[in-house]
Protein backbone atom coordinates (compact mmCIF):
# COMPACT_ATOMS: atom_id res chain seq x y z
CA UNK A 1 0.00 0.00 0.00
CA UNK A 2 1.12 3.51 -0.85
CA UNK A 3 1.95 6.20 1.93
CA UNK A 4 0.11 9.54 1.15
CA UNK A 5 2.02 12.53 1.76
CA UNK A 6 2.21 16.13 0.77
CA UNK A 7 4.98 17.93 0.15
CA UNK A 8 4.99 21.72 -0.72
CA UNK A 9 8.02 23.16 -2.66
CA UNK A 10 8.72 26.05 -0.90
CA UNK A 11 10.97 27.45 -3.73
CA UNK A 12 7.85 26.77 -6.08
CA UNK A 13 4.92 28.17 -4.28
CA UNK A 14 3.84 31.19 -5.46
CA UNK A 15 1.41 32.36 -2.71
CA UNK A 16 -1.37 32.24 -5.46
CA UNK A 17 -3.69 30.48 -2.83
CA UNK A 18 -5.59 28.33 -5.96
CA UNK A 19 -4.80 25.30 -3.29
CA UNK A 20 -7.37 26.89 -0.95
CA UNK A 21 -10.03 27.50 -3.22
CA UNK A 22 -10.13 24.48 -5.07
CA UNK A 23 -10.25 22.82 -1.51
CA UNK A 24 -13.03 24.97 -0.42
CA UNK A 25 -14.91 24.47 -4.06
CA UNK A 26 -14.37 20.56 -4.14
CA UNK A 27 -15.74 19.64 -0.74
CA UNK A 28 -17.79 22.61 -0.45
CA UNK A 29 -16.29 23.54 3.27
CA UNK A 30 -18.36 25.46 5.31
CA UNK A 31 -17.78 29.45 5.66
CA UNK A 32 -15.14 30.30 7.99
CA UNK A 33 -13.34 26.68 7.44
CA UNK A 34 -9.88 26.22 5.88
CA UNK A 35 -9.10 22.91 5.29
CA UNK A 36 -5.64 23.74 3.41
CA UNK A 37 -4.16 27.48 4.10
CA UNK A 38 -1.00 29.60 2.57
CA UNK A 39 1.10 30.50 5.22
CA UNK A 40 3.66 33.58 4.18
CA UNK A 41 7.04 33.98 6.29
CA UNK A 42 8.98 36.79 6.37
CA UNK A 43 6.60 38.65 4.40
CA UNK A 44 8.37 41.35 1.82
CA UNK A 45 12.18 40.57 2.45
CA UNK A 46 14.20 38.95 0.23
CA UNK A 47 13.71 35.96 1.95
CA UNK A 48 10.51 35.25 1.81
CA UNK A 49 8.91 32.10 1.15
CA UNK A 50 5.19 30.87 0.96
CA UNK A 51 3.80 27.12 2.14
CA UNK A 52 0.67 25.54 1.39
CA UNK A 53 -0.01 23.29 4.98
CA UNK A 54 -3.07 21.75 5.47
CA UNK A 55 -3.38 18.19 7.52
CA UNK A 56 -0.03 16.36 6.78
CA UNK A 57 -1.49 12.78 7.69
CA UNK A 58 1.19 12.38 10.77
CA UNK A 59 2.87 8.94 11.46
CA UNK A 60 1.55 8.04 14.91
CA UNK A 61 -0.60 11.07 14.72
CA UNK A 62 -1.01 13.49 17.77
CA UNK A 63 -4.27 14.55 17.29
CA UNK A 64 -5.90 11.05 17.39
CA UNK A 65 -3.92 10.51 20.67
CA UNK A 66 -5.25 12.85 22.21
CA UNK A 67 -8.69 12.51 21.17
CA UNK A 68 -11.43 11.43 24.60
CA UNK A 69 -13.77 9.25 22.32
CA UNK A 70 -10.59 8.35 19.63
CA UNK A 71 -12.66 9.44 16.48
CA UNK A 72 -9.75 9.10 14.51
CA UNK A 73 -8.44 6.07 12.57
CA UNK A 74 -5.86 5.89 9.86
CA UNK A 75 -6.83 4.66 6.20
CA UNK A 76 -4.38 1.74 4.67
CA UNK A 77 -2.97 4.94 2.71
CA UNK A 78 -1.70 6.05 5.67
CA UNK A 79 -4.37 8.77 5.10
CA UNK A 80 -5.16 10.25 8.97
CA UNK A 81 -9.74 9.92 9.07
CA UNK A 82 -12.30 10.49 11.55
CA UNK A 83 -15.60 10.69 12.14
CA UNK A 84 -17.68 13.36 12.81
CA UNK A 85 -20.41 11.26 14.45
CA UNK A 86 -17.97 10.07 17.45
CA UNK A 87 -16.19 13.66 17.55
CA UNK A 88 -17.38 16.06 20.19
CA UNK A 89 -15.73 19.20 19.86
CA UNK A 90 -13.52 19.48 22.48
CA UNK A 91 -10.86 21.02 20.69
CA UNK A 92 -8.25 18.96 21.84
CA UNK A 93 -6.77 17.87 18.30
CA UNK A 94 -6.29 21.36 17.66
CA UNK A 95 -4.30 21.82 20.57
CA UNK A 96 -2.14 18.67 19.77
CA UNK A 97 -1.95 19.19 15.79
CA UNK A 98 1.47 20.84 14.71
CA UNK A 99 0.61 22.15 11.67
CA UNK A 100 -2.72 23.60 13.09
CA UNK A 101 -4.98 21.43 10.65
CA UNK A 102 -8.42 20.58 12.73
CA UNK A 103 -10.99 23.44 11.70
CA UNK A 104 -14.32 24.26 13.49
CA UNK A 105 -17.55 25.66 12.23
CA UNK A 106 -17.85 28.09 15.10
CA UNK A 107 -15.49 29.93 17.65
CA UNK A 108 -15.86 27.82 20.52
CA UNK A 109 -16.67 29.24 23.28
CA UNK A 110 -18.58 27.30 26.04
CA UNK A 111 -17.73 24.38 24.01
CA UNK A 112 -19.40 25.21 21.21
CA UNK A 113 -16.85 24.25 18.64
CA UNK A 114 -19.12 21.91 16.36
CA UNK A 115 -17.85 19.17 14.83
CA UNK A 116 -14.20 18.80 13.98
CA UNK A 117 -13.46 19.37 10.13
CA UNK A 118 -9.99 18.82 8.49
CA UNK A 119 -8.25 17.72 4.99
CA UNK A 120 -9.56 14.20 4.40
CA UNK A 121 -6.40 14.06 1.82
CA UNK A 122 -9.38 13.65 -0.57
CA UNK A 123 -10.59 10.67 0.73
CA UNK A 124 -13.91 11.68 2.65
CA UNK A 125 -14.67 9.23 5.90
CA UNK A 126 -16.12 6.52 7.64
CA UNK A 127 -19.35 6.12 5.37
CA UNK A 128 -19.36 4.36 2.23
CA UNK A 129 -16.99 5.69 -0.47
CA UNK A 130 -18.94 8.30 -2.91
CA UNK A 131 -22.50 8.30 -0.93
CA UNK A 132 -24.60 11.36 -0.42
CA UNK A 133 -24.15 10.98 3.32
CA UNK A 134 -20.00 11.18 2.86
CA UNK A 135 -19.88 13.97 0.82
CA UNK A 136 -22.29 16.05 3.09
CA UNK A 137 -19.60 15.39 5.85
CA UNK A 138 -16.76 14.91 4.61
CA UNK A 139 -16.91 15.83 1.44
CA UNK A 140 -15.38 14.75 -2.16
CA UNK A 141 -13.61 11.31 -1.92
CA UNK A 142 -11.38 11.70 -5.00
CA UNK A 143 -9.22 9.01 -4.16
CA UNK A 144 -11.79 6.04 -4.29
CA UNK A 145 -12.24 7.58 -7.65
CA UNK A 146 -8.73 7.07 -8.37
CA UNK A 147 -7.62 10.63 -8.71
CA UNK A 148 -4.93 12.63 -6.07
CA UNK A 149 -5.74 15.39 -3.87
CA UNK A 150 -7.19 18.48 -6.00
CA UNK A 151 -5.46 20.98 -4.26
CA UNK A 152 -2.09 19.13 -5.27
CA UNK A 153 -3.29 18.33 -8.92
CA UNK A 154 -4.27 21.96 -9.88
CA UNK A 155 -1.32 23.51 -8.68
CA UNK A 156 0.02 26.07 -11.19
CA UNK A 157 3.74 25.63 -10.73
CA UNK A 158 3.19 22.21 -9.40
CA UNK A 159 4.91 23.34 -6.03
CA UNK A 160 2.94 21.50 -4.18
CA UNK A 161 2.70 17.19 -3.97
CA UNK A 162 0.61 14.41 -2.85
CA UNK A 163 1.02 10.84 -3.40
CA UNK A 164 2.84 7.87 -2.39
CA UNK A 165 6.11 9.04 0.00
CA UNK A 166 8.58 7.55 -1.98
CA UNK A 167 7.37 8.95 -5.64
CA UNK A 168 7.12 12.61 -4.39
CA UNK A 169 10.45 12.54 -2.32
CA UNK A 170 12.17 11.22 -5.61
CA UNK A 171 10.09 14.01 -8.18
CA UNK A 172 11.37 16.76 -5.16
CA UNK A 173 15.18 15.19 -5.25
CA UNK A 174 15.20 15.85 -8.93
CA UNK A 175 14.44 18.88 -8.52
CA UNK A 176 16.75 19.96 -6.31
CA UNK A 177 19.81 18.73 -8.07
CA UNK A 178 18.71 19.81 -11.26
CA UNK A 179 18.48 23.45 -10.27
CA UNK A 180 20.92 23.22 -7.24
CA UNK A 181 19.24 23.92 -4.08
CA UNK A 182 16.16 23.27 -2.14
CA UNK A 183 15.08 24.54 1.32
CA UNK A 184 13.37 20.99 1.89
CA UNK A 185 10.37 19.36 2.95
CA UNK A 186 8.55 21.20 5.02
CA UNK A 187 6.92 19.95 7.80
CA UNK A 188 7.98 16.21 7.38
CA UNK A 189 10.19 16.13 10.68
CA UNK A 190 7.26 17.00 12.56
CA UNK A 191 5.06 14.75 10.65
CA UNK A 192 6.85 11.90 10.27
CA UNK A 193 10.20 12.20 11.92
CA UNK A 194 12.01 11.69 8.83
CA UNK A 195 12.86 14.29 5.69
CA UNK A 196 13.73 13.76 1.98
CA UNK A 197 17.20 13.02 1.97
CA UNK A 198 19.52 14.68 -0.82
CA UNK B 1 8.51 61.89 -30.26
CA UNK B 2 9.13 59.04 -32.27
CA UNK B 3 12.60 59.31 -32.55
CA UNK B 4 12.87 59.41 -29.09
CA UNK B 5 10.54 56.41 -28.46
CA UNK B 6 13.11 54.31 -31.12
CA UNK B 7 16.18 55.16 -29.47
CA UNK B 8 15.15 54.03 -26.14
CA UNK B 9 13.68 50.73 -27.75
CA UNK B 10 17.40 50.23 -29.46
CA UNK B 11 18.48 51.24 -25.68
CA UNK B 12 16.03 48.23 -24.25
CA UNK B 13 17.21 45.51 -26.81
CA UNK B 14 20.82 45.99 -26.40
CA UNK B 15 20.63 45.99 -22.93
CA UNK B 16 18.25 42.77 -22.90
CA UNK B 17 21.48 41.60 -24.97
CA UNK B 18 23.77 42.76 -23.13
CA UNK B 19 22.04 41.48 -19.56
CA UNK B 20 22.89 38.24 -19.85
CA UNK B 21 26.58 38.78 -20.30
CA UNK B 22 27.37 41.95 -17.10
CA UNK B 23 24.36 39.89 -14.45
CA UNK B 24 23.58 36.53 -14.66
CA UNK B 25 20.83 37.24 -12.58
CA UNK B 26 18.15 35.26 -13.78
CA UNK B 27 20.65 32.10 -14.72
CA UNK B 28 19.29 28.83 -12.96
CA UNK B 29 22.70 27.93 -12.04
CA UNK B 30 24.75 31.17 -11.89
CA UNK B 31 28.55 30.76 -12.74
CA UNK B 32 29.68 32.01 -10.01
CA UNK B 33 28.36 28.84 -7.96
CA UNK B 34 25.75 31.46 -5.92
CA UNK B 35 22.24 29.85 -4.34
CA UNK B 36 19.72 31.95 -5.40
CA UNK B 37 17.65 31.33 -2.71
CA UNK B 38 20.60 31.51 -0.10
CA UNK B 39 18.78 34.55 1.29
CA UNK B 40 15.46 32.41 2.16
CA UNK B 41 14.00 31.28 4.90
CA UNK B 42 14.54 27.36 5.89
CA UNK B 43 12.58 25.13 8.24
CA UNK B 44 15.87 23.89 9.98
CA UNK B 45 17.30 27.62 10.54
CA UNK B 46 13.16 29.04 11.85
CA UNK B 47 13.29 26.33 14.46
CA UNK B 48 16.56 27.91 15.62
CA UNK B 49 15.53 31.08 16.24
CA UNK B 50 11.73 30.23 17.66
CA UNK B 51 10.29 26.74 18.61
CA UNK B 52 7.17 27.91 16.19
CA UNK B 53 7.27 28.79 13.00
CA UNK B 54 4.91 31.22 11.89
CA UNK B 55 3.86 34.02 9.37
CA UNK B 56 1.04 35.86 7.60
CA UNK B 57 -1.91 34.71 6.59
CA UNK B 58 -4.56 35.93 3.75
CA UNK B 59 -7.98 34.40 5.99
CA UNK B 60 -9.00 36.23 9.00
CA UNK B 61 -8.57 33.19 11.32
CA UNK B 62 -5.10 34.82 13.12
CA UNK B 63 -4.30 31.21 14.83
CA UNK B 64 -3.97 29.99 10.91
CA UNK B 65 -1.14 31.99 10.92
CA UNK B 66 1.05 29.40 12.89
CA UNK B 67 2.50 26.69 10.22
CA UNK B 68 3.99 24.66 12.77
CA UNK B 69 4.32 24.25 16.08
CA UNK B 70 5.84 21.01 17.03
CA UNK B 71 5.18 21.82 20.62
CA UNK B 72 1.49 20.20 19.81
CA UNK B 73 3.42 16.60 20.10
CA UNK B 74 4.72 17.40 23.81
CA UNK B 75 1.38 18.29 24.79
CA UNK B 76 0.27 15.25 23.40
CA UNK B 77 2.98 13.56 25.50
CA UNK B 78 1.33 14.71 28.71
CA UNK B 79 -1.85 14.75 28.15
CA UNK B 80 -1.69 10.62 27.03
CA UNK B 81 1.72 9.53 28.74
CA UNK B 82 2.04 11.86 31.90
CA UNK B 83 -1.81 12.74 32.90
CA UNK B 84 -3.75 9.52 32.79
CA UNK B 85 -0.38 8.19 35.55
CA UNK B 86 -1.01 11.17 37.86
CA UNK B 87 -4.65 10.99 38.13
CA UNK B 88 -4.79 7.60 39.06
CA UNK B 89 -2.14 8.05 41.58
CA UNK B 90 -3.94 10.94 42.94
CA UNK B 91 -7.06 9.48 42.90
CA UNK B 92 -6.32 5.76 43.66
CA UNK B 93 -3.98 6.95 46.12
CA UNK B 94 -6.12 8.94 48.32
CA UNK B 95 -9.21 6.07 48.54
CA UNK B 96 -6.47 3.37 49.58
CA UNK B 97 -5.38 6.06 51.83
CA UNK B 98 -8.81 6.66 53.27
CA UNK B 99 -9.45 3.09 53.19
CA UNK B 100 -6.44 2.07 55.10
CA UNK B 101 -7.30 5.07 58.00
CA UNK B 102 -11.31 3.14 58.12
CA UNK B 103 -9.85 -0.36 58.46
CA UNK B 104 -7.32 0.24 60.99
CA UNK B 105 -8.57 3.26 63.33
CA UNK B 106 -12.21 3.03 62.10
CA UNK B 107 -14.96 5.56 62.36
CA UNK B 108 -14.66 8.53 64.67
CA UNK B 109 -17.53 7.39 66.94
CA UNK B 110 -19.57 9.45 69.16
CA UNK B 111 -18.83 9.33 73.13
CA UNK B 112 -21.09 9.04 75.76
CA UNK B 113 -21.04 12.39 76.71
CA UNK B 114 -21.60 13.71 73.38
CA UNK B 115 -25.06 13.29 73.68
CA UNK B 116 -27.62 15.53 75.43
CA UNK B 117 -30.78 15.37 72.95
CA UNK B 118 -30.44 19.12 72.97
CA UNK B 119 -29.25 20.37 69.21
CA UNK B 120 -27.54 23.78 67.95
CA UNK B 121 -27.78 25.25 64.56
CA UNK B 122 -24.46 25.01 63.23
CA UNK B 123 -25.22 25.85 59.78
CA UNK B 124 -28.28 27.99 58.39
CA UNK B 125 -30.41 27.04 55.37
CA UNK B 126 -28.64 29.48 53.04
CA UNK B 127 -25.17 28.17 54.17
CA UNK B 128 -26.51 24.57 53.50
CA UNK B 129 -27.72 25.34 49.75
CA UNK B 130 -24.09 27.12 49.26
CA UNK B 131 -22.85 23.84 50.19
CA UNK B 132 -24.62 21.57 48.07
CA UNK B 133 -25.11 23.53 45.32
CA UNK B 134 -21.41 23.81 45.16
CA UNK B 135 -21.17 20.28 45.99
CA UNK B 136 -23.35 19.16 42.98
CA UNK B 137 -21.98 20.78 40.94
CA UNK B 138 -18.03 19.27 42.09
CA UNK B 139 -19.15 15.56 41.65
CA UNK B 140 -20.76 16.34 38.23
CA UNK B 141 -17.62 18.27 37.13
CA UNK B 142 -15.14 15.87 38.67
CA UNK B 143 -16.63 13.18 37.23
CA UNK B 144 -17.07 14.74 33.59
CA UNK B 145 -13.41 16.06 34.34
CA UNK B 146 -12.19 12.97 35.12
CA UNK B 147 -14.23 11.62 31.63
CA UNK B 148 -11.98 12.90 29.18
CA UNK B 149 -8.88 11.29 30.71
CA UNK B 150 -10.17 8.30 31.83
CA UNK B 151 -13.70 7.75 29.66
CA UNK B 152 -11.86 6.17 26.60
CA UNK B 153 -9.66 4.01 28.54
CA UNK B 154 -12.26 2.62 31.46
CA UNK B 155 -16.02 3.22 29.99
CA UNK B 156 -16.16 3.07 26.42
CA UNK B 157 -15.05 -0.51 26.14
CA UNK B 158 -17.69 -1.38 28.29
CA UNK B 159 -20.75 0.41 26.11
CA UNK B 160 -18.88 0.71 22.96
CA UNK B 161 -17.76 4.06 20.95
CA UNK B 162 -21.38 5.73 20.05
CA UNK B 163 -22.76 5.77 23.56
CA UNK B 164 -19.67 6.83 24.83
CA UNK B 165 -19.48 9.39 22.53
CA UNK B 166 -23.29 10.41 22.96
CA UNK B 167 -22.42 10.41 26.93
CA UNK B 168 -19.10 12.46 26.76
CA UNK B 169 -20.85 14.93 24.16
CA UNK B 170 -23.12 15.59 27.55
CA UNK B 171 -20.53 15.74 29.54
CA UNK B 172 -18.77 17.94 27.47
CA UNK B 173 -22.25 20.43 27.89
CA UNK B 174 -22.64 19.78 31.91
CA UNK B 175 -18.84 20.65 31.99
CA UNK B 176 -19.11 23.81 30.03
CA UNK B 177 -22.46 25.06 31.93
CA UNK B 178 -21.69 23.58 35.27
CA UNK B 179 -18.68 25.43 36.02
CA UNK B 180 -21.09 28.71 36.41
CA UNK B 181 -23.16 27.81 39.63
CA UNK B 182 -19.72 25.78 41.10
CA UNK B 183 -18.06 29.54 40.46
CA UNK B 184 -21.04 31.41 42.24
CA UNK B 185 -21.15 28.69 44.89
CA UNK B 186 -17.05 29.35 45.61
CA UNK B 187 -18.46 33.08 45.98
CA UNK B 188 -20.69 32.54 48.36
CA UNK B 189 -18.81 30.02 50.42
CA UNK B 190 -16.24 33.29 50.79
CA UNK B 191 -19.49 35.78 51.53
CA UNK B 192 -20.27 33.20 54.30
CA UNK B 193 -17.12 31.47 55.52
CA UNK B 194 -14.56 33.53 55.14
CA UNK B 195 -14.30 35.39 58.60
CA UNK B 196 -14.87 31.74 60.52
CA UNK B 197 -11.98 30.16 58.71
CA UNK B 198 -8.79 33.17 59.29
CA UNK B 199 -6.24 31.08 60.87
CA UNK B 200 -5.28 31.79 64.40
CA UNK B 201 -3.71 30.21 67.12
CA UNK B 202 -6.20 28.03 68.15
CA UNK B 203 -5.53 26.04 65.14
CA UNK B 204 -1.88 25.69 66.09
CA UNK B 205 -2.62 23.98 68.99
CA UNK B 206 -4.87 21.97 67.39
CA UNK B 207 -2.74 20.78 64.49
CA UNK B 208 -0.61 20.09 67.45
CA UNK B 209 -2.59 17.41 69.31
CA UNK B 210 -3.73 16.10 66.38
CA UNK B 211 -7.34 17.02 65.81
CA UNK B 212 -7.81 15.13 68.30
CA UNK B 213 -7.44 11.79 66.75
CA UNK B 214 -4.99 9.94 68.81
CA UNK B 215 -6.38 11.32 71.64
CA UNK B 216 -8.84 11.29 74.46
CA UNK B 217 -9.90 14.72 74.54
CA UNK B 218 -10.39 16.82 71.70
CA UNK B 219 -8.78 20.41 71.50
CA UNK B 220 -10.42 23.47 71.79
CA UNK B 221 -11.87 24.24 68.83
CA UNK B 222 -13.86 28.04 67.07
CA UNK B 223 -16.45 27.31 64.71
CA UNK B 224 -14.27 26.00 62.49
CA UNK B 225 -11.29 23.42 63.44
CA UNK B 226 -7.59 24.32 61.61
CA UNK B 227 -8.73 20.81 59.45
CA UNK B 228 -11.75 22.41 58.44
CA UNK B 229 -10.03 25.16 57.70
CA UNK B 230 -7.52 23.44 55.24
CA UNK B 231 -10.28 22.36 54.11
CA UNK B 232 -12.13 25.69 53.24
CA UNK B 233 -8.44 27.39 51.68
CA UNK B 234 -8.28 24.16 49.71
CA UNK B 235 -11.99 24.49 47.90
CA UNK B 236 -11.58 28.27 47.71
CA UNK B 237 -7.40 28.06 45.83
CA UNK B 238 -7.94 24.95 44.27
CA UNK B 239 -11.91 26.04 43.40
CA UNK B 240 -10.66 29.91 42.38
CA UNK B 241 -7.41 28.39 40.14
CA UNK B 242 -9.76 25.56 38.07
CA UNK B 243 -12.11 28.59 37.63
CA UNK B 244 -9.57 31.04 35.92
CA UNK B 245 -7.85 27.95 33.98
CA UNK B 246 -11.18 26.89 33.03
CA UNK B 247 -12.86 30.12 32.11
CA UNK B 248 -9.49 30.27 29.97
CA UNK B 249 -10.08 27.24 27.91
CA UNK B 250 -14.22 27.86 27.53
CA UNK B 251 -12.93 30.83 25.98
CA UNK B 252 -10.30 29.42 23.45
CA UNK B 253 -7.73 31.66 22.07
CA UNK B 254 -9.31 34.81 23.51
CA UNK B 255 -6.32 35.63 25.93
CA UNK B 256 -4.10 32.75 24.91
CA UNK B 257 -1.97 31.16 21.72
CA UNK B 258 -1.54 27.91 21.10
CA UNK B 259 1.17 27.83 23.98
CA UNK B 260 -0.83 29.28 26.55
CA UNK B 261 -3.42 27.11 25.75
CA UNK B 262 -1.67 23.74 26.05
CA UNK B 263 -0.27 24.98 29.00
CA UNK B 264 -3.89 26.56 30.89
CA UNK B 265 -5.27 23.12 29.82
CA UNK B 266 -2.56 20.79 31.81
CA UNK B 267 -3.12 23.16 34.60
CA UNK B 268 -6.47 22.44 34.66
CA UNK B 269 -5.86 18.56 34.70
CA UNK B 270 -2.98 18.19 37.20
CA UNK B 271 -5.00 21.09 39.65
CA UNK B 272 -7.96 19.17 38.91
CA UNK B 273 -6.98 15.64 40.20
CA UNK B 274 -5.35 17.06 42.85
CA UNK B 275 -8.69 18.87 44.09
CA UNK B 276 -10.82 15.45 43.37
CA UNK B 277 -8.21 13.62 45.66
CA UNK B 278 -8.52 16.33 48.39
CA UNK B 279 -12.25 16.53 48.00
CA UNK B 280 -12.29 12.23 48.96
CA UNK B 281 -10.88 13.02 51.83
CA UNK B 282 -13.63 15.51 52.82
CA UNK B 283 -16.66 13.70 51.63
CA UNK B 284 -14.96 10.39 53.95
CA UNK B 285 -14.99 12.85 56.70
CA UNK B 286 -17.96 14.25 56.79
CA UNK B 287 -19.77 10.86 56.07
CA UNK B 288 -17.99 7.52 56.65
CA UNK B 289 -15.26 8.31 58.73
CA UNK B 290 -17.46 10.44 61.45
CA UNK B 291 -20.17 9.64 63.40
CA UNK B 292 -22.87 12.69 63.37
CA UNK B 293 -20.56 15.42 61.42
CA UNK B 294 -22.99 14.83 58.17
CA UNK B 295 -26.22 16.14 60.09
CA UNK B 296 -24.08 19.68 60.49
CA UNK B 297 -24.88 19.46 56.72
CA UNK B 298 -28.22 17.35 56.39
CA UNK B 299 -30.30 19.04 58.76
CA UNK B 300 -27.39 21.99 60.07
CA UNK B 301 -28.28 21.09 63.44
CA UNK B 302 -25.92 19.24 65.63
CA UNK B 303 -26.11 17.84 69.37
CA UNK B 304 -25.19 20.85 71.70
CA UNK B 305 -23.04 18.12 74.08
CA UNK B 306 -20.88 17.08 70.49
CA UNK B 307 -20.41 21.13 69.69
CA UNK B 308 -19.14 21.50 72.89
CA UNK B 309 -16.76 18.63 72.77
CA UNK B 310 -15.70 19.65 69.35
CA UNK B 311 -15.98 23.48 69.12
CA UNK B 312 -16.21 24.90 72.27
CA UNK B 313 -15.24 27.94 71.48
CA UNK B 314 -17.58 28.25 69.12
CA UNK B 315 -20.52 26.79 71.49
CA UNK B 316 -19.28 29.34 74.14
CA UNK B 317 -19.51 32.46 72.20
CA UNK B 318 -23.44 31.33 70.99
CA UNK B 319 -24.32 30.99 74.26
CA UNK B 320 -22.77 34.51 74.91
CA UNK B 321 -24.86 36.18 72.05
CA UNK B 322 -27.99 34.71 73.60
CA UNK B 323 -27.29 35.15 77.03
CA UNK B 324 -26.25 39.01 76.95
CA UNK B 325 -29.00 41.16 76.16
CA UNK B 326 -31.56 41.71 73.67
CA UNK B 327 -30.12 41.62 70.63
CA UNK B 328 -31.56 39.45 67.69
CA UNK B 329 -28.64 36.04 67.74
CA UNK B 330 -27.33 35.38 64.42
CA UNK B 331 -27.65 31.84 64.85
CA UNK B 332 -30.11 31.10 67.54
CA UNK B 333 -30.34 27.98 69.51
CA UNK B 334 -33.62 26.32 68.34
CA UNK B 335 -36.44 25.66 70.60
CA UNK B 336 -36.21 22.22 72.38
Amino acid sequence: MARMKFLCDSDRCIECNACVTACKNEHEVPWGINRRRVVTIADGTPGERSISMACMHCTDAPCAAVCPTNCFYTTADAVVLHSKDLCIGCGYCFYACPFGAPQYPRVGNFGSRGKMDKCTYCSGGPEADLSEAEYVKYGANRLAEGKLPLCAEMCSTKALLAGDSDIIAQIYKERVIKRGYGSGAWGWKTAYRETVAI
Amino acid sequence: MKTGLTIRALALVAAMMLAPLSAPLFAQQSPSGKNPTADSVNEEALFKQSPKIAGRITIPDGKAAVLEQPQGREWRGFHEGWMPWIGAFAILGMIILLGAFYFTKGRVMLEQNEHSGRKILRFNTFERFTHWMTATCFIILALTGLNYIFGKRLLMPLIGPDAFSAITQWSKYAHNFLAWPFIIGLCFMMAVWLADNIPNRVDWVWLKAGGGFFGDRHPSAGRFNAGQKIVFWVVIVGGLLMSMSGILLLFPFAALDINGMQTIQGIHAVIGVLFIAAMLAHIYIGSLGMEGAYDAMGSGEVDLAWASAHHDLWVEEQQAKTASGPQVPSRPLPAE
